[in-house]
């Protein structure tokens, strides 16, 4: 029987496994997408709403922490100048919020490139002080700029308009960040499936040896931290119309905690480990409302138990295979050998059976 | 014969220590040219100083005819230059074939677009890529193993699995720490078998061991270091009798 090695990312998917992960994934959508339908109550929509746009920040952050393994303790600073450019150029310059983002993207960039390259040849620890100055330094410059509003911020901020669409309801803008999530889990997977995701996961296990793979590791990691901030950037700039209004407060290094948390819960460099990851983080302290002051207190005391029984994460990258082959196993298919299975998209080698 | 990487009165101090001092070594082509000593000679310190891991205090290093003494380990590598490791250095949560595609780095040059756009350029360049990556751990027997995660493989398989890592390259000159250290007797023939591949193919190899057999069976060319000096080097047979490398080794036994 002729059978064709998959290898994608070098993944296999065990047979079928791959179908059954393609009909996972459609029917996460689809029930995501009918989330408005099934609930009318703006509070619902509205943590809704923040989960997704916590997971958009988190899966830009997961390319800096758990792909390239740079703790950043100040991402919130790059989620906070894509607020504020799209805040002040839309309503001081009436720009579009779409046409905002750009500007936001760059100066992120050009941020990340200032604070990075001097730094990102440091080592972790080093960095995480650097990165978690940097996001106190652009929350004090939002507290005290006359053009970001000192204290109390922006407000009015005009609704977003895709074409002749104004979006302005909480349910438009779940569906627009719902997008964003599709878009940038997607890119993060491709990016995971190349060079440089290969690279980036490369420092993070072991730099020196990456250097002798000929990666250069300084400009890798800069690489990352850039994509991050990109990332970052653009999810602040569509959080500033959604809530029409925004203050130093939203972005202070509490926030940047929280994305961390989502990743580190969730699975270092798992793209749907992260996504879980800042659904919890965000819907957990809200269904247990009910303990009042001590919800956030029950929180911790689970991180730490499960940081202490799953260190990498409750979904690392692979649990999912590794799920696949269990579960098959439990039910007595044979597992598959590495060298059958059908292809992923990027690469099928032909093998004969042996 | 012409030098394809060579030494210049090559020395490295580590505070007041001389762990190299005044080294001069040529690595002819098509050599398989073996570097021996006892613990602490300077022999890994050596191979980091050609790589760009330590930058050596005086004298040059060579490569085809250019200096590349105090480069970056990135650019060495990029140059052509690879490696492994004493103390074996794999990527642990990442699968043998992307350990080895890593090693590949360089021959993956898609850009940032047609990765985001999944083009099929880039597809057909990484479907390239893998089946290079699967040939060079068939090359060394590791076929089997691409989708475990490289942490999981037990020690032997580790080497192989860098030397998998080093040969998709395509280098010119290979250099291997301690290849057949710490392996089984079965591994050992395995791991002297795919050492003498790589030669036969035409790629220059320097190797540190400390296994002697192995050394006098597959090695062109000796060189034997003692506290950080070359003490012999030559032909196998040669170095084999020579009284000073027999004084060398002895004077560490009764230590
Ligand atoms: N980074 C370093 N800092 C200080 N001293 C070092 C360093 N690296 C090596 N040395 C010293 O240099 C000398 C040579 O060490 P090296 O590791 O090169 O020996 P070796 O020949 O590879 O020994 P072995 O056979 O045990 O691997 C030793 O005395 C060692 O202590
Ligand atoms: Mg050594």
């Amino acid at each position: 029987m002729a059978t064709e090695t998959a290898v994608r990312s070098g993944r296999t998917r065990v047979d079928g496994f791959r179908v059954t992960r393609a009909g996972l994934v459609i029917a996460l959508v689809v029930a995501a997408a009918l989330v408005p339908q099934m609930t009318q109550n703006q509070y619902y929509l509205g943590v809704a709403f923040q989960a997704e746009m916590l997971m958009c920040l988190a899966l830009g952050l997961n390319i800096v922490v758990g792909y390239a393994g740079m703790l950043d303790l100040g991402f919130a600073a790059f989620f906070a100048i894509g607020a504020y450019t799209t805040g002040i150029l839309s309503t001081k310059e009436h720009w579009s919020i779409l046409a905002s983002i750009g500007p936001g993207v760059l100066i992120a960039v050009i941020c990340a490139l200032i604070i990075g390259f001097p730094t990102l040849r440091l080592r972790s620890d080093y960095l995480a002080v650097v990165t978690l100055g940097f996001g106190e330094i652009i929350q004090t410059i939002a507290i005290n700029l006359n053009q970001t509003g000192g204290p109390t911020g922006i407000y009015a901020i005009p609704a977003l308009t895709i074409g002749s669409v104004v979006v302005a309801s909480n349910t438009g803008y779940y569906y627009v960040f719902l997008v964003l999530v599709i878009i940038f889990a997607l890119f993060s997977t491709r990016l995971r499936g190349s060079r440089l995701g290969r690279a980036w996961l490369c420092i993070r296990e072991d730099e020196d040896a990456a250097k002798a793979m000929g990666i250069n590791t300084n400009h890798y990691k800069l690489y990352a931290y850039m994509f991050g901030a990109v990332l970052g950037s653009i999810t602040g700039s569509l959080y500033a119309p959604a809530l029409t209004a925004i203050s130093p407060a939203s972005f202070g290094f509490s926030e940047s905690l929280l994305i961390v948390m989502a990743v580190a819960i969730g699975g270092l460099g798992s793209i749907w480990g992260v996504m879980f990851g800042a659904a919890v983080v965000e819907i957990f302290p809200e269904v247990f409302r009910s303990f009042a002051q001590a919800r956030l207190l029950v929180f911790g005391v689970l991180l730490v138990i499960l940081m202490v029984v799953r260190p990498r994460g409750l979904f690392p990258e692979r649990a999912f295979q590794a799920l696949g082959t269990r579960i098959r196993a439990r039910l007595g298919h044979a597992v598959a050998s590495p060298r059958s299975g059908t292809g992923g998209p990027l690469v099928s080698l032909p093998t004969e059976e042996p | 014969m012409t030098a394809v990487l060579q030494t210049d009165h090559l020395s490295l101090q580590f505070g007041g220590v001389n762990a190299l001092s005044d080294l001069s070594i040529e690595v002819d082509e098509g050599a398989l040219h073996a570097i021996i000593g006892p613990n602490g000679a300077g022999k890994t310190s050596f191979f980091n100083c050609l790589t760009g891991y330590y930058k050596p205090t005086g004298g040059a290093v060579r490569f085809q005819g250019n200096e590349v003494t105090g480069l970056d380990a990135a650019k060495v590598a990029a140059l052509g230059i690879r490696r492994t490791f004493q103390n074996i250095r794999v990527f642990p949560k990442m699968s043998v074939l992307e350990n080895v595609l890593a090693g590949g780095h360089l021959r993956a040059t898609s850009n940032l677009l047609s990765i985001t756009v999944a083009s099929r350029g880039f597809r057909r360049r990484e479907r390239l890529l893998h089946e290079e990556a699967m040939a060079s751990l068939e090359f060394v027997g590791l076929a089997d193993q691409w989708n475990n995660l490289a942490g999981d493989l037990p020690y032997g398989m580790r080497k192989r699995m860098e030397l998998a890592r080093v040969l998709i390259a395509n280098p010119v000159v290979v250099l291997l720490d301690e290849p057949a250290a710490g392996v089984s007797s079965v591994e050992r023939e395995e791991l002297s078998r795919v050492i003498r591949r790589i030669h036969d193919q035409g790629t220059c190899v320097v190797m540190i061991e400390h296994d002697v057999d192995l050394v006098m069976e597959i090695a062109t060319d000796v060189t034997v270091l003692d506290n950080g000096r070359i003490i012999a080097s030559g032909l196998p047979q040669d170095v084999r009798t020579n009284p000073d490398v027999i004084r060398a080794y002895m004077g560490r036994k009764r230590k």
